[in-house]
């Protein structure tokens, strides 16, 4: 007994898409019911529809949301754990929360504004700030706050998510002789993809060159190998699939959800230390995928169109290998054979162009993108497309996927 | 740059912002062996699974009891990064720096690793496969940071066969 098929992504709505900090004045909160109130009016649904927040990251307070847009009663509340690994998998709270009847119409959403708090920044922030503070005789938490751990990586310089995904990606690297190339091509082709949407942030065309020129951050990634910051919302409205049929939009049902990752994998990318050895240079999704293509009843070549998450351009390469559009370590060729591209490849993926040059909505955009692709309504239509993969992550668990079919 | 927040940084080194150990029983051998320029790592005495950075419980088989075991203090590069763009001004002098994922002989193959940097080398030519050891920096009474420098290069290894 799954909840397959049970309920389906009916609206989706979204605030315009603008560069690290350029949302203010408006506040996250803002954003969110502005996002919520277009995905509500997307999908011919109204505030009083609306009875569960199922989300990732924290992403929202739902009593401030319900308070401030007269949501007349909360029946579910609930959040996937960790960071940007969630937000595929948050679907599957809120098909599981219909299926099983603890809420009718549940909200998923992402609002994002990046004045002062720098979602890349945390750890630098957090380990420095406090470095610095202890060096002034004064601690943020008081002594003992620190965890005993924090010791053993505090000191070695690894700072950042992109330092993390670095050292996975040069361990792979190693492995398959994965080339940067295949990296480039992860930039080009979503740039490309971008270059056709009005909406989208970075849509200067990219080439070979621009990608070998441009700076070193962390050997192996480059900068236009890292996600771009961003601020704005997407909210997304599911409800079951009998009740789907009867409004506005075509139903993008849940064919499957899941999230989680291998225990040992853990906080595994900020430590390294736990990680199985089979699972070091891979994207942490390998159990997820494979719950979730039981979960549906299809495999990988079914899959028309594939949103994946990409913080970093390689894990985009590792995800593909993970969700099996090819062999383990044979993600770097696969890529630069132009498996990926939109129009000519055999999986084309992130048609919107995703994290990298889209919008950093942490994952949203691509949910957006797949409903978008099963309508029928993308910009960049994949020619009948029937199933959608969206992920989230990779990240410390849970990572998240979702197969959504039309 | 007197007013660097890190004090005194060198190249390629990166400085140590956490100069307390903040460690309880779990960890406290192991920094008493660091004071002592040893590398001392917890076993689990029931499967003899190795665990660091320590924490309470044995992963493999959930018991707490440790025998603490001297390890070489030598292993092997198992991925790098080099850091090019500093995170903070203060980091301009230090980048760049070799960050690595060391595989610690003696550890029966479990592969108990340490994440460190990387030192006493160009870091742009730290390779994964490259021979290293432990080197402790004594910050003070409590703290010595344990960082790994290159013995044998994987690199050079192959440049002496050609």
């Amino acid at each position: 007994m799954t909840f397959k098929d049970q309920a389906a992504v009916v609206g989706i709505g979204r605030t315009p898409y603008r560069k690290r900090g350029q949302s203010y004045p408006e506040t996250e909160m803002s954003m969110a019911c502005a996002a919520i109130l277009a995905a509500l009016d997307d999908a011919g649904l109204t505030v009083a529809d609306i009875d569960g927040f199922a989300i990732y990251a924290h992403a929202c307070d739902p009593a401030t949301v319900a308070a401030t847009l007269g949501i007349p009663e909360i029946r579910y509340a609930a959040s996937v754990t960790s960071g940007g690994g969630g937000s595929a998998g948050a679907l599957g709270l809120a098909a599981s929360a219909i299926a099983g009847g603890l809420a009718t119409c549940c909200v998923t959403l992402m609002s994002l504004q990046q004045l002062n708090r720098r979602l890349g920044g945390t750890a630098v922030g957090g380990m420095l700030a406090y470095a610095l503070m202890s060096e002034g005789g004064g601690s943020a938490y008081g002594r003992g706050g620190m965890p005993p751990s924090a010791a053993f990586t505090a000191n070695n310089g690894l700072l950042s998510p992109g330092h993390s995904f670095s050292m996975i990606t040069a361990r792979h690297m190693h492995l398959y002789g994965t080339r940067r190339e295949a990296f480039a091509e992860v930039c080009i082709s979503q740039r490309d993809n971008a270059m056709k949407r009005p909406m989208s942030l970075r849509r200067e065309p990219l080439t070979l060159d621009d990608y070998f020129n441009a700076r070193m951050v962390s050997d192996p990634l480059c900068l236009l190998d890292y996600t771009m910051e961003s601020d704005g919302a997407v909210a997304v409205i599911t409800v079951s699939a009998d009740r789907a049929k009867d409004l506005k939009q075509p139903p993008a049902y849940i064919m499957a959800s899941a999230h989680g990752g291998t225990g040992r994998w853990g906080p595994g990318i900020f430590r390294y230390c736990q990680t199985p050895d089979k699972e070091f240079a891979s994207s942490g999704h390998r159990p997820v995928a494979k719950r979730l293509y039981e979960m549906a009843g299809v495999r990988p070549e079914d899959v028309n169109v594939a949103l994946l998450y990409d913080h970093f351009s390689p894990l985009v390469v590792l995800q593909l290998e993970d969700y099996g559009f090819c062999p383990i370590g044979e993600g770097g060729p696969f890529v630069e054979d132009g498996n990926i591209r939109f129009g000519t490849g055999t999986i084309p993926v992130n048609t919107h162009g995703g994290n990298l040059s889209d919008a950093y909505i942490i994952g949203m955009t691509h949910i957006v993108e797949a409903v978008e692709q099963l309508r029928g309504t993308a910009v960049n239509q994949v020619e009948d497309a029937e199933i959608a993969l969206v992920t989230g992550g990779p990240a410390s668990l849970p990572v998240s996927g979702t197969l959504l079919r039309r | 740059m007197a007013d660097n927040p890190f004090g005194d940084v060198q190249p390629g080194v990166f400085p140590t912002i956490l100069t307390e150990t903040h460690a309880d029983e779990s960890t406290q051998p192991f920094w008493d062996a660091a004071n002592q320029d040893r590398l001392a790592a917890p076993r689990c005495t029931n499967c003899g699974t190795f665990r660091l950075p320590p924490e309470a419980f044995c992963f493999e088989c959930q018991q707490r009891e440790v025998e603490w075991v001297e390890l070489p203090g030598t292993g092997t590069i198992y991925s790098r990064i080099i850091v090019r763009h500093p995170l903070h001004p203060g980091l301009a002098p230090v980048v760049p720096y070799a960050v690595g994922v060391v595989e610690l002989d003696g550890t029966q193959g479990a592969g108990a690793r340490m994440l460190v940097n990387i030192i006493d080398c160009d870091p742009e030519t730290v390779a994964i496969g490259d021979r290293v050891e432990i080197v402790f920096d004594h910050v003070n009474e409590e703290m010595s940071v344990p960082r790994f420098r290159p013995t044998e290069r994987r690199g050079q290894a192959d440049e002496d066969n050609t």
